[in-house]
């Protein structure tokens, strides 16, 4: 099993990635570099968050055609798992293998805290290890996190069940919200849309989440509910690997 | 030497308007030999500008002290370094981006941290924290305060804030702490410090000395354009006028993308053993980084400007050489591997190009397509410039009774009300707003963010084995109001405080770096007022082991001949040998104990000394006495430094021992909001207490004393830390306990002058900012 994190020039925290893979899980990883187009045999992919070419025009919007994506697109439509985190999630959604765009914030500044997010299924190679409706604390650091979708796509999304991760308040009563302090009393710290997080592709495979799972990996941090993430695609992996076996 | 490049004649007119003086100018001539051409007149004037050659505070900062056996580096390199132990070393460095963001606050501030993290990761050493001492004009209307004015510190607030946030969230490192205050005088002259902090292997640290006749001198990084022009010699070292504005060209524009690209690169290209020296080009540009490269090494640079790599077309060569762009370095390379450092600055899309040689004889020389436009001896230009014994004189002594101290409430009374008022000033209330614009958790090695410590504490990862074994503790500290009262003794408490707040993380401070923010040195009162707090800050220094290891001056912080209160801000660095044992300003559960320990009273057990008969006049410069009173007056607390210096040792001890549950030390609202501020950080607890001491309650619950810390302790635990603290000669008193219950009570002398409960008490003080800046 190996593990490859996508190195972006801008990507700042494709370390963080590294270090939670390699050393608090003690799983192969390495770095892969955005020219290129060998992904080094990973199992699967994680693209981190930073800020990839500066992201002067719109997060994600050049990342996307470097010429690791197009592996990285090959990859994913064959059923690899990919995990993009922040910057990752916004590159996904500008390579078009998840749905969606993000907007600014709607306070308009980036945000630095711990939130708390709802495991809304657990029948993804990412939330396999956990419970469903499990409240997990991660931390996000983003300006443009606020996730927004068409109607229908989000009529979709919900249907499909692939709203995989919910903002929440720390008892997982956050609900519903006008305004946007009403949105950040119900624990949803940047407008997003149905409260949403995170979500994975029909195939269920590619993923995306604003929370940085690597930086709640040890006690020390603060947290370790982003391991049950990591851990959920190591399952996923020894799983699939006794199928083939 | 040939003029032709340039066709401007020099004439000492045009060498003043460049900020040189008759003498100064008779100086460039002599060491020359001739009459300079424009070029070398620029280069002359930013190298001699106050803010690079500190002119005026060289003959004040040799009193500082900058030895220790952990000092690896001291003051005259990018930063300053410092032995962390298995063979690491600590890159430190605060420096200031005053007037740049007064002019344009959102670019001002954002190139103020591009530039000291440059200076860190130069010597090799990757940044892990950046840490920011603010000061602001009062950002709600009052007594001195219009509210146009307000108004327009709250956008110059907003804009440094995101600058700040914008540079370091980008290039991914994580701003961990500082300190944010607000005076009058800070209106028209905001202070930006901003420090930053890096780790290497202590073999491949990295010096800017050029060596190696023939070694080719490599240009790396970001294009050069027309920015910053004179930023040193015009923006930073003069005061400010009316029209100040009109200096915003010469304010530089940063761009953090590349400043990662750079980093990367740059600690790549040291990995190949092909680098000789390296320097970052920050005030001065490329004129700084070519001498200071040549002076050092003892050598001399030819470069050619036709090879630097360009924004814009038709620069001239005195353009080329002052302008600030960011994002550049100035590198030497080992001759015949070249491409091997080319190759990784291809790699990371970042322009490398080699512009010049390593040669002897000690000469700058600076070529455009192969024509001479500038000669000049290095080393003179470097270390021979001008050096002054300014005057001082100690201002007139402030005459004051009774009546302009701040006259105490009468006892019995409820001072509830008072005390909500102070936690939601700006000073005291929550600095949420501003450090949640910060990324404080990239590189997954913040153990104490903002607000969780006294001290922010990153922990260190081997850089090959990811192993974590110790921990740094930083923290900034200075008050600009207890300098203006007196200045010396005010500089002794910022850095008691910056040592204080470390050790109450439980590190061991170990060395320091300043940032002194001071008016025009031309005035004799303001020299005086710098000299004083040399003084203090030597004294502090050396009586509390953390000597200065580098550090910047600010000069000219002044508007329409106004001058801001001598600032010097220090920044403590500690380290913690066990990382796991970082301590935390929360109360953690219902029944633990409230500890006073306090420095000053060597007696265990024993009550406060008696409050002195200065307590009014001591308490006039409180916080609380200007926040409730409206009065700044009187005298900072006297200090006593061997108090400091027991309480620190002290503090680290119980932290290395692990029997505290959390430590918080005395400062700004004193006691009062020390308590309370360990409730806020806790989840669902208060506190109560009783204290017993002779004089004004106001004075014992808002005092600001040094040498105190609240600590709490389990009951199981008191024993032990009693007897390490007698050990230590701190007394330890009893001030009460941590309940499960949302109350906040505070007794003095049998009545409760404190009745209040936490959600209330953390309502006014959570959100303060907020209500002030939305105001807008």
């Amino acid at each position: 099993m190996k593990f490859g994190v996508v190195v972006f020039p801008g990507s700042n925290c494709d370390h963080d990635a590294f270090y939670a893979l390699g050393n608090v899980l003690q799983k192969p990883v390495e770095f892969i570099w955005h020219q290129s187009q060998d992904l080094a045999n990973s199992d699967a992919i994680i693209l981190p968050g930073g800020f990839s070419y500066g992201d002067y025009l719109r997060t994600g919007a050049i990342a996307r055609f470097s010429p690791v994506m197009k592996s990285v697109e090959k990859f994913a439509n064959s059923g690899g798992l990919v995990l993009g985190v922040c910057n990752g999630f916004q590159i996904l959604c500008e390579a078009g293998l998840l749905p969606g765009a993000m907007m600014r914030n709607s306070g308009l500044r980036f945000i630095c805290r711990h939130v708390y997010i709802r495991v809304e299924q657990t029948d993804t190679p990412f939330t396999n290890a956990a419970a469903k409706g499990q409240i997990l604390k991660i931390p996000i650091a983003h300006s443009d996190g606020n996730y927004n979708c068409d109607e229908a796509t989000l009529a979709e999304l919900e249907k499909n069940r692939q709203v995989i991760f919910r903002y929440t308040t720390p008892d997982g009563s956050g609900g519903r919200f006008a305004t946007a302090q009403e949105a950040d009393d119900a624990g949803n710290p940047n407008g997003a849309v149905h409260n949403i997080a995170g979500i994975c592709n029909r195939g269920r495979n590619v993923a995306g989440l604003m929370p940085h799972p690597e930086r709640a990996v040890e006690a020390a941090l603060g947290s370790t509910d982003g391991l049950t993430i990591f851990r959920s695609m190591i399952e996923a992996l020894v799983g699939a690997a006794k199928a083939t076996a | 030497m040939a003029t032709a490049a340039t066709e401007i004649k020099v004439t000492p007119e045009i060498a003043a308007e460049h900020g040189l003086t008759a003498e100064e100018y008779a100086r460039v001539q002599k060491i020359i030999g001739r009459d300079p051409n424009i070029t070398e007149l620029g280069i002359f004037s930013v190298m001699w500008s106050e803010h690079c050659s500190y002119k005026s505070s060289k003959v004040h900062l040799k009193r500082l002290p900058t030895r220790g056996k952990l000092v690896v580096q001291g003051p005259g390199e990018n930063a300053g370094v410092v032995d962390i132990g298995d063979g690491l070393v600590a890159a430190f460095k605060i420096e200031s981006h005053n007037h740049p963001s007064y002019v344009e606050p959102f670019q001002g501030a954002t190139t103020g941290v591009g530039g000291i993290l440059r200076d860190i990761f130069t010597m090799g050493a990757r940044p892990i924290a950046v840490l920011d001492s603010l000061r602001f004009g009062e950002i709600i209307a009052g007594r001195n305060t219009s509210e146009e004015e307000a108004a327009k510190n709250r956008r110059i607030l907003d804009g440094v804030i995101r600058g700040i946030a914008n540079y370091g969230n980008c290039f991914g490192v994580p701003t961990v702490g500082g300190e944010v205050c607000f005076e009058p005088c800070y209106s028209q002259n905001p202070l930006v410090n901003a420090l930053a902090l890096g780790i290497a292997k202590k073999e491949e640290i990295f010096l800017a000395k050029a060596k190696g006749i023939g070694n080719p001198v490599i240009y790396v990084g970001a294009k050069t354009g027309r920015d910053g022009i004179h930023g040193a010699s015009l923006l930073a070292s003069a005061e400010f006028t009316e029209d100040s504005q009109q200096k915003r060209p010469t304010v530089q524009v940063g761009d953090p993308f590349v400043e990662k690209l750079l980093l990367e690169a740059c600690l790549e290209a040291m990995q190949t053993g092909a680098v000789v020296a390296i320097q970052d080009m920050g005030a001065a540009g490329l004129t700084c980084s070519t001498t200071e490269m040549a002076s050092r090494g003892g050598t001399g640079i030819e470069i050619d400007l036709a090879k630097v790599p360009q924004r814009e077309t038709g620069m001239t060569p005195y353009e080329i050489m002052l302008s600030e762009s960011q994002e550049r370095m100035l590198l030497v390379a080992e001759k015949g591997r070249e491409h091997e450092v080319l190759a990784v600055f291809n790699k990371w899309g970042l322009d490398a190009m080699v512009v010049g040689q390593v040669t002897d004889g000690g000469l700058m020389r600076v070529k455009d397509h192969g024509n001479p436009v500038a000669e000049i001896p290095a080393h003179p230009l470097a270390e021979e410039g001008p050096v002054y014994s300014r005057p001082l004189a100690a201002p007139a002594p402030r005459v004051e009774s009774e009546k302009d101290w701040f006259a105490f409430t009468p006892e019995g009374t409820s001072l509830t009300q008072n005390f909500v008022k102070l936690l939601s000033s700006p000073a005291i209330g929550s600095k949420r707003w501003i450090t949640e614009q910060y990324d404080t958790s990239v590189r997954t090695n913040t153990l104490a963010g903002p607000g969780d410590s006294d001290a922010a504490v990153v922990r260190i990862k081997d850089p090959k084995t990811g192993v974590v074994k110790r921990a740094l503790a930083l923290s900034t500290d200075g008050n600009g109001r207890w300098c203006q009262l007196n200045p010396r003794v005010g500089a002794m408490h910022a850095v008691a405080e910056a040592a204080r707040n470390v050790a109450a993380s439980g590190a061991r401070p170990i060395a320091a770096t300043n940032c002194l923010n001071f008016g025009s040195p031309e005035k004799p009162e303001v020299m005086w007022q710098f000299s004083q707090v040399i003084d203090g800050v030597g004294e502090a220094c050396t009586a509390l082991g953390t000597p200065i290891t580098g550090g910047n001056v600010s000069f000219y912080n002044e508007t329409l001949g106004k001058s801001i209160y001598p600032t010097p801000v220090i920044g403590v660095l500690g380290i913690l040998d066990d990382a796991s044992r970082v301590l935390k300003i929360a109360f953690r559960e219902d029944g633990d104990l409230i500890l006073l320990l306090d420095g000053s009273t060597p007696v265990v057990g024993a009550k406060h000394a008696a409050p002195s008969l200065g307590t009014q006049r001591e308490f006039s410069s409180s916080e609380y006495s200007k926040t409730i009173g409206g009065i700044v007056a009187g005298e900072p607390p006297a200090i006593d430094l061997s108090a400091e210096k027991r309480l620190i040792d002290c503090l680290v001890a119980l932290a290395a021992e692990g029997s505290l549950q959390s430590a918080h030390d005395i400062s700004d609202g004193g006691l009062a909001v020390s308590l309370a501020e360990s409730c806020f950080a806790a989840n669902g607890l208060g506190a109560t207490a009783k204290l017993e001491e002779n004089g004004p309650a106001e004075a014992a619950l808002f005092g600001e004393r040094g040498a105190r810390a609240v600590v709490s302790v389990t009951p199981a635990h008191l024993a032990r830390v009693l007897n390490t603290a007698r050990q230590y000669q701190v007394a330890a008193h009893e001030l009460g306990k941590v309940i499960r219950d949302d109350a906040f009570r505070i007794q003095y002398e049998g009545s409760a002058v404190i009745d209040s409960s936490i959600p209330a008490l953390r309502h006014a003080w959570a959100y303060s900012l907020e209500r002030a800046v939305k105001n807008a």
